[in-house]
């Protein structure tokens, strides 16, 4: 039994793993005032980038690219959201159907109309010594592919930067008080857009572990709606970094339950556990409710408006 | 027949969904209520359709399909409500949680049509056909063309009345242009009425999923929507979400699907790339209206 309880304990951080690079990106951009649904579209775009990448410098240059692939989409959205100052909803919207549609017409086009299975090299548990022999959370903590240790690396460096630098600041002053960050002489609209960047940049890692890290290859829509499910882990993390990550493992355990009833031989319809990420998002953002924490200025479209 | 009249025939059939689903978009939009669901609340409404027209016995005759239609629109305006209630009551971006819902509905569907749904034989993962009294007459002898396209257009003159000259159209618009202007000078209730609004824009994208169920595919199945309620809010935009203005982009992106399938059939041309003209669309329209109001500002 402990083996089981390891097993899914390991599933948990493996699937919260691509939830908590978004969801970490995803802060970012909030605390700039911006909420960027065309996330979704960062994944799928990263997810692409990763296959195409992998397939010409390996499995780290997937890496590179799938990011860099996260980042253009999110500079679409920044076009429209930060520098014409279009309403964040629709332009959000609007980038996500692009993404998903673009990513699929392309694939067609490089790899041919049946969409192939196209396997990609992948990233193998790669186990901390003495540390992944702590029991029951050793294995889950530390054997995993090496994109996790990167995201324990990031939480603090995002934190530090954020809560403790001078831009940090210009950053969250945005987010809360618009009219106070211009007063003392904040670039808004650079801010904001460099903001949204490192939301693709971060969102486009998280498509690229889906590929490189689980799936080992592409499929059309494989973001299925885990764009949307950060913006909810966002949310309940209180728009802070490591509030995101906890969030995010309550969201890997929720996917993780599904491998688990099914090695249990479960008579459940399985799409039970396929619908479950979905309704705990919902019963999630419904907990947190009086949002009390969100920054204030959050998807305010014209900033220098009160 | 001609093959131009096959296709417009086939135009006007895909364009039908794509306008009642617009109108759905176009009306909560209005409200300020941003309804990315249209998908999930068609789909609860074909679900609901195809639950009646497998179920009802056959001596009610033609009335099956007045049934399904109401129906429909109670599925899918109790999927809305979900959200609506979300929203009002606990304050849940409704961007985030009809989009959860969408999600919930296609995997909702795929365990009915292989579970208590499914047809006898269990071997497809589909309902059986539904009775002929729930079926749609069809509107031109030998096309595929059949009255949902004229139900939608009704729809379509309704809600532009509605919208325009009641009361309820102007307490909607009051609500979405400026919530707190409506509260404090109008005496409106934003809450219920933006409510009320998105039920109802749910209600009309669950008519849009009986017509498709009652019209065109006689069964309920996996992927019967091909996102028509993403589709739908390019329509709604394009048409500055203007119900009238909704008939005419319904039929410009039913001419683009039908185009799509056609070139995926001839050329091999993905069929996706039809939601990359509509994402391109949207953006083209928000654009221009952003570049209008910065040189109203800018000139001011």
């Amino acid at each position: 039994m402990t083996s089981g309880v390891e097993a899914f304990l390991e599933g948990v951080v493996r699937t919260a793993t691509p939830l908590a690079l978004a969801a970490l990106g995803e802060t970012v951009t909030e605390r700039s005032g911006v909420i960027n649904i065309g996330l979704e579209g960062s994944i799928i775009a990263g997810a692409l980038g990763a296959v195409v990448g992998a397939a010409h410098g390996g499995v780290w240059a997937g890496f590179a690219f799938g990011a860099m692939c996260g980042c253009a989409v999110a500079a679409i959205f920044a076009v429209f959201a930060v520098t014409l100052r279009a309403d964040q909803i629709i332009s959000g919207t609007a980038v996500t159907l692009l993404a998903l549609g673009g990513t699929g017409t392309l694939y067609r086009v490089l790899y041919g109309s049946a969409g192939a299975a196209l396997n990609t090299p992948t990233l193998g548990p790669m186990p901390v010594p003495l540390l992944s022999r702590i029991p029951l959370i050793g294995p889950a903590l530390f054997a995993q592919p090496s994109i996790t240790y990167v995201l324990y690396a990031l939480v603090p460096a995002v934190s530090w930067w954020m809560y403790r630098t001078h831009s940090g600041l210009g950053l969250r002053a945005i987010g809360e008080n618009p009219a106070a960050a211009i007063a003392a002489g904040v670039r808004t609209k650079r801010v904001q857009f460099m903001a949204v960047l490192f939301g693709g940049f971060l969102g486009g890692v998280s498509g690229a572990t889906l590929v490189l890290a689980q799936a080992g290859t592409f499929v059309e829509g494989m973001s299925a709606g885990r764009g949307f499910i950060a913006i909810a882990i966002v949310v309940l993390g209180r728009w802070n970094p490591l509030g995101a990550v906890l969030a995010a493992l309550v969201f890997g355990a929720a996917s993780a339950l599904q491998f688990f009833f099914q090695a249990t031989g479960s008579s459940l319809p399985y799409q039970l556990f396929l619908v479950f990420p979905y309704a705990l998002t919902l019963v999630a953002l419904a907990a947190t409710r009086g949002r009390t924490s969100a920054p204030a200025a959050l998807g305010r479209q014209n900033l220098d408006q009160g | 027949m001609t093959e131009t009249l096959a296709f417009v025939m086939d135009m006007l059939v895909h364009a039908t969904p794509l306008i009642v689903a617009g109108l759905a978009v176009a009306i909560a939009f209005r409200a300020g209520i941003w309804n990315i669901g249209a998908d999930g609340q068609l789909i609860a409404g074909a679900t609901a359709a195809a639950w009646i027209g497998v179920s009802t016995s056959t001596e009610i005759g033609w009335l099956a399909l007045p049934l399904a239609l109401i129906a429909g629109a109670i599925a899918g305006g109790a999927w809305a409500a979900i959200a609506a209630w979300l929203r009002s009551r606990f304050g849940v971006l409704e961007v985030i949680s009809t989009i959860m819902l969408n999600f919930i509905a296609i995997y909702g569907v795929s365990y009915l049509v292989r579970g208590p749904l499914q047809e006898p034989t269990h071997v497809y993962p589909q309902t059986s056909s539904i009775v002929t009294g729930a079926h749609m007459p069809t509107l031109v002898a030998g096309t595929r063309l059949h009255w949902g396209f004229v139900i939608a257009l009704v729809l379509a003159v309704t809600a532009w009345w509605v919208m325009r000259y009641s009361a309820a159209g102007f307490r909607i618009r009051a609500s979405g242009a400026n919530p707190f202007a409506a509260r404090s000078a109008g005496l409106i209730n934003v809450s219920r009425v933006t409510s009320v609004a998105f039920i109802v824009s749910g209600a009309i994208a669950g008519i849009a999923g009986a017509i498709e169920v009652s019209g065109v595919t006689f069964a309920l199945y996996e992927n019967i929507s091909p996102g028509y309620g993403y589709t739908a809010i390019a329509v709604a935009l394009l048409a500055g979400l203007n119900p009238l203005g909704v008939i005419g982009t319904g039929i410009l992106f039913g001419a683009l699907e039908t185009a799509a399938g056609t070139m995926q059939r001839n050329i091999g041309v993905p069929a996706t790339t039809a939601s990359v003209i509509e994402a391109v669309v949207i953006l083209a329209v928000i654009a221009v209206a952003q570049l209008r109001v910065h040189r109203a500002t800018s000139v001011a």
